[in-house]
């Protein structure tokens, strides 16, 4: 996978993130960021980022909520508080947040099963989170769902079924299109699900329709357990929407994967889609029944701890620039650990959603004396 | 069948501390599994849970048969499951291999490879990606001649609805060696669902060679008079467990039959027994509502109509999507099979 995510990167100029000059040093400062490889696109996204003191601290702020919310997952689900399925995001990060922080809460996002960090940077508390994934009333589906299906405003999951919310997506930007409000839909896959052929029927039709959708292929490397070289034929995921323009992104890297989400949205509003990849790294297992250590080494994922980290990285750039200092990082550190063991101990305390509400949601708005039946064909129970 | 039914067999525990309801985690106590009694005419047998069952019957079926080949996710490094352990270095990259993930790929390159010949075994994941390839299934393997086998680990009614497929469950380990072995042999494309929950915690004495269970035929597992019970796969054990219950505590007599084949299905069995017995029970972990049972139920009020004493009962899965919290409250599990044996010999 290195060879991955490390050849996204060779391939691209190298990427200096060095502080380049600070206005004033309280305030802003300028970074660097890696030149992103294009597919039929003759411009790019800006190779400079400027980015305010009160951003740094939010995107850091961001990215270690949700590092400490997934590892607070991973404890939950290894002590059998949670069960089920349960995918982690940790390495993930820069890239919801980066996007994030490039479109408004009126822009759409659909996702797959890999979507509690999606859920939190969309609007969703870390409770709320938490509660779902432990199967709580509290939870942001009423702990109904669980892992894969958490939802919130303009976000529409949580998908279990590899690459089928990608047609979704295009879906959602139709919309968006038709009522002309403006606003875009940021429809993520992975490079497993880029070889799902529905993908492609989506492609085409957004292409067809010049809808304002940004496609984004978030390449972990692995899908499952195979890497990504075992999978595809072309592990270029940018191009391979062929006659859809693409680039690909250093997905480690928050200010670059921000700066292209910026530079995307413009584009597919005046153009139609684009697609970007978004080259990352899962530090988990696919699962929590994964290890995540029979297919790669375990150098390989202490090297990009050490070397990628996207959020140890953007620490370290923020320090060099004096944009922010150790000890304003240290508080937020403190902050958000406090917020999530709160908020884990509020989601165990909980309580379950009560049994009637299994034959609940079944139907929107059903009639008022609509009923299900229930495993004992005479027994007839009302659905809300 | 469903593995998001079975998971919550392990999960009992889980269940009673979080909802507090020891009647549910009761209800819950998984399966009590009875081991299949081998004829002797077998010959040598082996210790086998399921899993081992269905690699010993692709191990066969690649041995004797030089045109088959074995694919899917993560096939050749043993599979999600482990049921294609070590088959790769047994016999080759070119004959067991990884595929993209692809559900449609999948099949439809099975039926391409079946089209010419070959012995195709594809491997889906979970029934629930097996939709992805639904076309394929219904409109291409359906319509050709063809002998394909996709064998994956779930629900079985969607796929009953499609003539000209071949839709098995077995009940253990010794069933699917030899229903699997028969549907890979079969001209005609089969769909073999493995109850996941059986995986590991059914173990019993397989016999070690090559054999073969026919297709289309259910099993009379209880001979009884009052009562016919009917399931297949995982619900097998809890009818029989149920049968058990009934004699020992409302001394009433159940014939269990396991109906092995969901497509085409053994009319004549089930038929034959109603007619002695006059009361049905039908039972599977699916939701009621378009289910198996309710073909079932139709098939025998039109044919047994003058011998009922009682109509026809199903005992299903409810009829509500799947909730993440309540897993345990899905299954038609013994206590609500039991209870309708008693409504049904106390009818009228
Ligand atoms: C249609 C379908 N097939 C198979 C699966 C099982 N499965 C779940 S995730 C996954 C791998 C997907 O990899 P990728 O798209 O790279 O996403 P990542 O897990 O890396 O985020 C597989 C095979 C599924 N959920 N849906
Ligand atoms: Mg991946």
């Amino acid at each position: 996978m290195l060879s991955t995510v490390g050849r996204a990167l060779r391939n691209s100029s190298t990427p200096k993130t060095l502080f380049v000059g600070t206005r004033c040093a309280s305030t802003e400062a300028t970074f660097e960021v890696a030149q992103c490889k294009l597919h039929k696109l003759e411009q790019g996204p800006a190779t400079t980022v400027t980015c305010t003191r009160e951003d740094a601290l939010k995107y850091y702020r961001q990215m270690q909520t949700i590092r400490r919310m997934e590892t607070t997952a991973g404890n939950l689900y290894k002590s059998k508080q949670i069960r089920g399925f349960c995918h982690l995001y940790s390495g993930q990060e820069a890239c919801c947040v980066g996007m994030e922080n490039s479109i408004t809460p009126e822009d759409s996002v659909i996702t797959a099963y890999r979507a509690h960090g999606w859920a939190y940077i969309r609007g969703i508390s870390v409770h709320g989170v938490l509660a779902e994934l432990i199967g709580k009333k509290t939870g942001c589906a009423q702990g109904k769902g669980g892992s894969m299906h958490m939802y919130a405003k303009n976000f529409y999951g949580g998908n279990g079924i590899v690459g089928a919310q990608v047609p979704l997506g295009a879906g959602i930007a139709f919309t968006q299109k038709y009522l002309n409000n403006g606003n875009i839909c940021i429809t993520l896959y992975g490079d497993g699900a880029a070889n799902q052929g529905q993908v492609y029927e989506a492609f085409n039709i957004a292409m067809l329709w010049k809808l304002p959708c940004i496609f984004v292929c978030e390449n972990n490397g692995y899908g499952m357990g195979t890497s990504v070289e075992r999978a595809s034929y072309s592990t270029d995921y940018y191009t391979r929407g062929d006659y859809m323009p693409g680039l690909r992104v250093d997905g480690m890297d928050v200010l670059a994967v921000k700066e292209a989400t910026r530079f995307a949205k413009d584009y597919v509003l005046k153009n139609g889609p684009l697609l970007i990849e978004c080259a990352t790294y899962r530090y988990s297992g696919h699962s929590m029944s994964d290890p995540g250590t029979s297919y790669r080494t375990r150098e390989e994922i202490q090297e990009v701890r050490q070397t990628r980290d996207p959020i140890t990285s953007f620490k370290q750039k923020l320090l060099e620039t004096n944009l922010v200092t150790e000890d304003e990082m240290k508080k937020i550190d403190q902050d958000v650990r406090k917020e999530v063991t709160e908020s884990e101990k509020l989601a165990i305390a909980d309580t379950g959603p009560p049994l009637e509400d299994m034959y609940d949601h079944i139907y929107v708005q059903p009639e008022a004396d609509f009923k299900v039946r229930t495993c004992d064909p005479v027994t007839m129970v009302a659905s809300r | 069948m469903s593995w998001k039914f079975l998971r919550c067999l392990q999960n009992a525990k889980f269940l009673k501390k979080n909802l507090q309801t020891s009647l549910f985690v009761h209800r819950c106590a998984s399966v009590q599994y009875v081991p299949d009694t081998i004829s002797a005419a077998h010959g040598e047998t082996t210790r086998m849970n399921l899993v081992q069952a269905v690699n010993n019957a692709l191990d066969i079926a690649l041995s004797t048969d030089p045109s088959a080949v074995l694919f899917g996710e993560d096939v050749a490094f043993g599979g999600v499951f482990r049921c294609s352990v070590e088959l790769k270095d047994r016999y080759g990259r070119d004959r067991v291999f990884n595929t993209p993930l692809s559900e449609q790929g999948i099949v439809a390159f099975g039926i391409g490879v079946a089209t010419m010949g070959s012995t195709a075994i594809a491997e889906i994941q979970f029934a629930d990606y097996i939709f992805p390839a639904f076309d394929q299934i219904t409109n291409e393997a359906a319509k050709f001649d063809i002998g394909q086998e996709i064998y994956l680990i779930s629900p079985e009614a969607f796929f009953a609805h499609i003539p000209g497929i071949k839709v098995v469950i077995p009940r253990g380990p010794h069933q699917a060696k030899g229903l699997l072995l028969s549907c890979i042999r079969d001209q005609n494309p089969c769909i073999f669902f493995e109850p996941k929950i059986l995986y590991r915690s059914a173990i019993e004495e397989v016999p070690s060679g090559d054999y073969t269970i026919p297709l289309g035929q259910a099993e009379v597992l209880l001979e009884g008079d009052d009562v016919t019970l009917i399931g297949y796969g995982t619900q097998v054990h809890v009818l029989r467990e149920v049968a058990n219950m009934a004699e020992e505590k409302f001394n009433v007599s159940c014939e269990v039959i396991d109906l092995r084949t969901i497509l085409p299905w053994d009319e004549e069995t089930v038929i034959n027994s109603v007619k002695k017995t006059g009361r049905c029970i039908i039972s599977h972990e699916a939701p009621i509502t378009m289910g198996v049972a309710a073909e079932i139920a139709a098939t025998i009020q039109d044919e047994c109509f003058l011998n009922l004493e009682a109509p026809v009962m199903r005992i299903c899965g409810y009829d509500t999507p799947f909730p993440h919290a309540f897993e345990a409250f899905y299954l038609p599990d013994k206590w609500r099979c039991l209870e309708a044996v008693k409504k049904i010999v106390n009818y009228g």
